[in-house]
């Protein structure tokens, strides 16, 4: 796969195709799996999240520590200004699959298992509201797919690395991408979109309380789907930024490697740190003491 | 090489690549080595593991894995129960492993009909694992490839004995691997195959004096 998001799109371009269709290629030219595997695989991916969605919304999931669970349900039923329209239907979604991930249900890792709400989130979103088919949205993941390979190289796709610009932040620049292939927009346009939302997700630091993936990690996935919704927009609107993506990844990958390690999953900064983070983890990890069977 | 399905994927029981699939994948590596469903294992837990193994479910990934369950089985939720009913006697113990050793690593002590087999492995993140150490041989194993392992006295010409009977039913080894202890004594021999060695080559090879132990491992990534 690439290691530039900047010449990918310079090639999809010049060969008059999308970013996703682009991945797709690339991916079966690297003889591993043949296109027909990959798709069918991405098929399998884009059915477990809409599983996860579905599952995660009536609200009635619990996470291990009993910490989240209820909120997807919550914002379901939404009352705001924006109530029924794709941004709360991306943030129920998102909110939905890191619930389901929380209570050990069955989610695509994408990139990770903690940041794995952004992506459905958006996509499955924009889809409640759009005519597209399941062929669009499995372009749509390989587009997602192939941003991710190019932040996997040029920066890094984990949160004890590069904190959580580096998994809910890279989720939601492959969202954006995602998103933009699946409104039709051009591979360019992708490619800001990611810029865009990327640039509002730097320095974001991985604090999650007692070191789960539940708090503040749930709320970030809806917030995360917001941030990739922005840059989505602002991109098809015809913004341009004015740092080339490649640079913007490069820049989330320096940050990540100069981040104090409080603030790379440690659980001993951020949010983690304070006096209520530090007290709930204490509650409920003397409930979960290594047990015997 | 980084693929759109390292990307997307792997499907999954939550809540961590690390902690939840990367845990479940060591425990079917460990089933591996002892041809089946152990009768007991002690799971020793290290460092990230042991802080927050559980509230990541990281105990009950183990124990499925144990059972033979892979990352996206629903049962690993619950897995301990499986594994009571299953007759498989678990116990959990935090640990300090001695050596430099990955935050997320556990070490599997695994009895089954009369033989035990000690496995450590770390889950690096994204779900992928590192087996490091079995029956006491340093090894690097990941489980993206069907494995054989064998323990065999260090006497001349035994990678010959062992890789051309692996020639002559057909499998071909895309890397190997073979560390002894001491001259003259163990070596640890590991070679990852393209497809899983057939069981007329496991039987052939079983049956040379100077195996000692000899086990197929499944693709576990």
């Amino acid at each position: 796969m690439f290691d530039s998001l900047n010449e990918a799109v310079d090639r999809a371009e010049a060969e008059k195709i999308s970013l996703g269709e682009l991945a797709l290629r690339s991916e079966a030219e690297e003889g591993l799996r043949t296109r027909a595997e990959v798709e069918h695989a991405l098929a399998r991916a884009l059915e477990v999240m809409r599983g996860a969605v579905e599952r995660g919304l009536p609200g009635d999931l619990r996470s291990v520590s009993g910490l989240v669970g209820g909120d997807a349900a919550r914002m379901a039923h939404a009352v705001g200004p924006l109530a029924g329209t794709v941004f709360t239907d991306v943030l129920a979604a998102a909110l939905a699959v890191q619930e389901v991930n929380a209570a050990m249900g069955v989610i695509v890792a994408a990139p990770t298992a903690g940041g794995a709400g952004v992506l459905p989130g958006v996509l499955l979103g924009l889809a409640k509201h759009r005519q597209v088919t399941d062929n669009q949205l499995i372009r749509a993941l390989a587009t997602a797919g192939l941003v991710g390979a190019v932040v996997a190289v040029r920066a890094s796709l984990s949160g004890a690395e590069g904190g959580c610009q580096a998994e809910t932040g890279a989720a939601a620049g492959m969202a954006a991408a995602a998103g933009v292939e699946l409104l039709g927009g051009s591979p360019t346009e992708a490619a800001h979109a990611v810029a865009l939302t990327m640039q509002g997700t730097l320095g974001l630091v991985c604090d999650p309380l007692g070191g789960l993936v539940e708090v503040p990690c749930v709320y970030r996935n809806a917030t995360g789907g917001a941030i990739a919704l922005a840059g989505i927009e602002m991109a098809l609107a015809g913004i341009r930024f004015p740092i080339p993506v490649d640079e913007v990844i490069d820049t989330m990958g320096e940050i990540g490697r100069t981040m104090d390690v409080r603030y790379r999953e440690t659980a001993g900064g951020g949010l983690a740190a304070t006096p209520t983070g530090r007290r709930l983890a204490k509650e409920r990890l003397v409930q979960l003491k290594p047990r015997r069977s | 090489m980084v693929s759109l399905l390292d990307i997307i994927g792997p499907v999954m029981v939550g809540p961590s690549s690390s902690h939840t699939a990367g845990a479940c994948r060591i425990g079917l590596f460990a089933r591996g080595l002892v041809d089946g469903q152990p009768e007991s294992a002690k799971v020793e837990l290290h460092g990230s593991f042991a802080r927050t193994g559980t509230g990541h479910g990281t105990d009950r990934a183990i124990a499925g894995g144990l059972l033979g369950f892979y990352p996206d089985d629903e049962r690993l939720r619950e897995s301990l129960e499986l594994a009571a009913k299953a007759g498989l006697a678990i116990t959990f113990a935090n640990t300090k492993l001695r050596g430099e050793h990955h935050p997320n690593t556990a070490r599997i002590t695994l009895k089954r009909a009369g033989q035990q087999a000690v496995v450590t492995g770390s889950s690096l993140g994204a779900g992928r694992i590192l087996i490091t150490d079995v029956d006491g041989f340093a090894v690097e194993v990941t489980g993206a490839l069907p494995a054989l392992i064998c323990v065999a006295q260090d006497v001349p010409g035994i990678v010959a004995t062992i890789t051309s009977a692996l020639a002559r039913s057909g499998e071909n080894i895309a890397s190997m691997r073979v560390s002894r202890r001491q001259k003259g004594g163990d070596a640890i021999h590991i070679y990852e195959l393209d497809s899983p060695a057939s069981p007329e080559a496991l039987e052939a090879l079983r049956a040379l004096p100077a195996i000692r132990m000899i086990r197929s491992i499944p693709r576990i990534a």
